[in-house]
């Protein structure tokens, strides 16, 4: 449980080598690295890896980070709640069916006002559907999932690199915030390999670091203060309303300072794809042979999906003849789109089902069918 | 330069494998690579497939796609399947062990490999997938050998480093069969 032994791995290890992973893997490899004291997980297919990858790399030995495969995500989720409310740096990963069975002890962790980072690698449903990619979550990370008005932090990688820097990216929010963050990822960027550069070896915090960065945290310390409680139980409804509007105000100061999204030639964009994750880079190479045919399409990718980011998506929609909306489900994110769009130009959506992928070519066609006067040599 | 390639076969031939070491290989040249794989049921028979495209001209878009510049196609099933996604002018290199209806296409150049026959004679039957791996190299110039050396390393961990040098005769073995 040292913490010179995490000194002595970060010295030890080339910290700007250049790997090929999954990003499954990439996500173990982050976590250790970005100091996590623990993680509680059970496997399910696509993500199996980031726990396999753990306990290979066996954190407690050097950095005294715990790794637990627990007896079910239902016991995952709740030792990640018991693990968040002494304010330490945990974490859980799954898949789609696995998240569904976490909802309720999100909705508490949110309810707490907990830091904790929650990793989906969603695949195909509904039930226990297929182990194929899918990012038919998009609903239930970004409106909730568990009960009640809350909210927590959704980003979604499309990169091996992204999956290993969100890892750090979402406990930074997290903390920040006192929320919940997810990375919600997909069985295409779980399972592909990409070289990548892990992040450099930080130590895990020390319990003095705990006790200024959180204050609030039910350290089993209360001789020099009032003992701090951790519930989510309010029986006293004029409370119970005061705690909701500070988890709002918290949320609006988040859509305020948070939104992230990055765009791929939309500066002459008359037509724009919005995409998130993996598909948006199959929609990337399909706006590129668009555009090799004359289509000046663009393509926005919100990297953060709570909050979405509206006023890029706004901004963009104001100047372009239409946007198609492409995802691996029957039509969700298309939701914000037209919210944040304000259905000022016509919003459309292309998705497969069930964990099928779509190729390059089948956006191109849809592109074509749907906006046929942006292809010169069609119209 | 972008190529763009699958891998084909039957679960259990070392499809993934393979191309986990050519994309290794592409990384150890300095190359930008993904590897995609099918996933799942596969590795316990039926059929399995990657996509690894290696680029030098920066981030990789979208990781599956259409059409292939290569296709390495191992069975008749995948032979079936993607003999009609290479691009025109590319290549196909399959095995004709237990293939009964061979390649069509005459605007691409095919390659037959006896890749499984040459197994027979190799000490290890699990080094297939590297003399695929050699044919495939011998035949397109993609990485230099001596990146596939390096990959090796990367790719068996080092307990099991004994077997690097039965990989590397697999290896140069299938370069021969196209030499």
């Amino acid at each position: 449980m040292s913490h010179s032994s995490a000194d002595e791995a970060a010295k030890g290890a080339p910290q700007q080598e250049v790997v090929l992973m999954k990003g499954n893997e990439a996500i173990a490899h982050a976590a250790i690295r970005y100091g996590a004291d623990g993680y509680f997980g059970y496997p399910i297919t696509p993500q199996s890896e980031v726990l396999e990858t753990l306990e290979a790399l066996h954190p407690w030995d050097t950095t005294g980070m715990v790794v637990l495969q627990a007896e079910s995500e239902l016991a995952s989720i709740n030792m990640v709640y018991g693990g968040a409310a002494t304010g330490k740096t945990v974490m859980t990963s799954s898949s789609s069916p696995g998240i569904s069975l976490m909802c309720e002890g999100l909705s508490y962790i949110a309810a707490c006002e907990l830091p904790c980072l929650v990793v989906n690698v969603m695949r195909g449903g509904p039930g226990l559907g297929t182990i194929h990619p899918s990012q038919a979550d998009y609903f239930q990370a970004t409106k909730g999932g568990g009960h009640g008005d809350y909210h927590f932090i959704v980003l979604a990688p499309s990169t091996v690199q992204e999956m290993a820097d969100f890892v750090g990216l979402s406990f930074d929010l997290a903390f920040k915030y006192r929320t919940p963050a997810m990375i919600l990822a997909d069985g295409i960027v779980g399972q592909m390999m990409e070289k990548v550069v892990l992040p450099p070896f930080r130590p895990r915090r020390t319990p003095e670091q705990i006790a200024e960065l959180c204050p609030w945290a039910a350290t089993g310390n209360p001789s020099r203060r009032k003992p701090n409680t951790i519930t989510s139980l309010e029986l006293d409804s004029a409370e119970m309303e005061k705690n909701n509007n500070r988890f709002q105000a918290t949320y609006r100061r988040i859509e305020e300072a948070e939104q992230r999204s990055v765009s791929y030639l939309t500066d002459d964009a008359e037509y724009l794809i919005v995409a998130f994750g993996s598909v948006a880079r199959i929609c990337q190479k399909a706006i590129d042979d668009a555009r090799g045919r004359g289509a000046k399409i663009g393509l926005l990718r919100p990297v953060t999906l709570w909050p979405f980011p509206e006023k890029a998506v706004a901004e963009v929609a104001s100047r372009v003849k239409g946007i198609l909306v492409v995802e691996l489900n029957a039509g969700q994110m298309i939701e914000d789109v037209k919210l944040a769009s304000r259905c000022t130009v016509p919003v459309h959506h292309f998705g497969r089902l069930g964990g099928i992928i779509p190729n390059p070519g089948e956006i191109d066609n849809e592109l074509e069918r749907l906006f046929p006067e942006a292809f010169p040599s069609k119209s | 330069m972008k190529t763009e390639i699958i891998i084909a076969g039957f679960g259990g031939q070392g499809v993934l494998s393979m191309g986990k070491i050519l994309a290794y290989a592409g990384l150890m040249h300095g190359l930008d690579v993904t590897w995609m794989p099918s996933y799942g049921p596969e590795q316990r028979g039926g059929t399995a497939n990657v996509t690894v495209i290696l680029s030098d001209e920066g981030p990789i878009s979208s990781p599956v796609l259409d059409t292939f510049d290569i296709a390495v196609l191992l069975n008749q099933q995948s032979l079936d399947k993607f003999e009609s996604r290479v691009k025109p002018g590319g290549i196909l290199i399959y095995d004709s062990y237990g293939v009964h209806t061979p390649p069509q296409r005459t605007d691409i150049t095919v390659y037959r490999i006896e890749a499984m026959e040459a197994t027979f004679d190799m000490p290890s039957s699990k080094t297939y997938n590297m003399i695929v791996l050699g044919a495939l190299l011998g035949i397109e110039h993609i990485v230099p050998s001596e990146s596939v050396d390096l990959a090796l390393e990367k790719v068996i961990p080092s307990r099991h480093h004994d077997l690097l040098e039965v990989n590397r005769t697999a290896f140069r073995r299938g370069m021969e069969l196209v030499g």
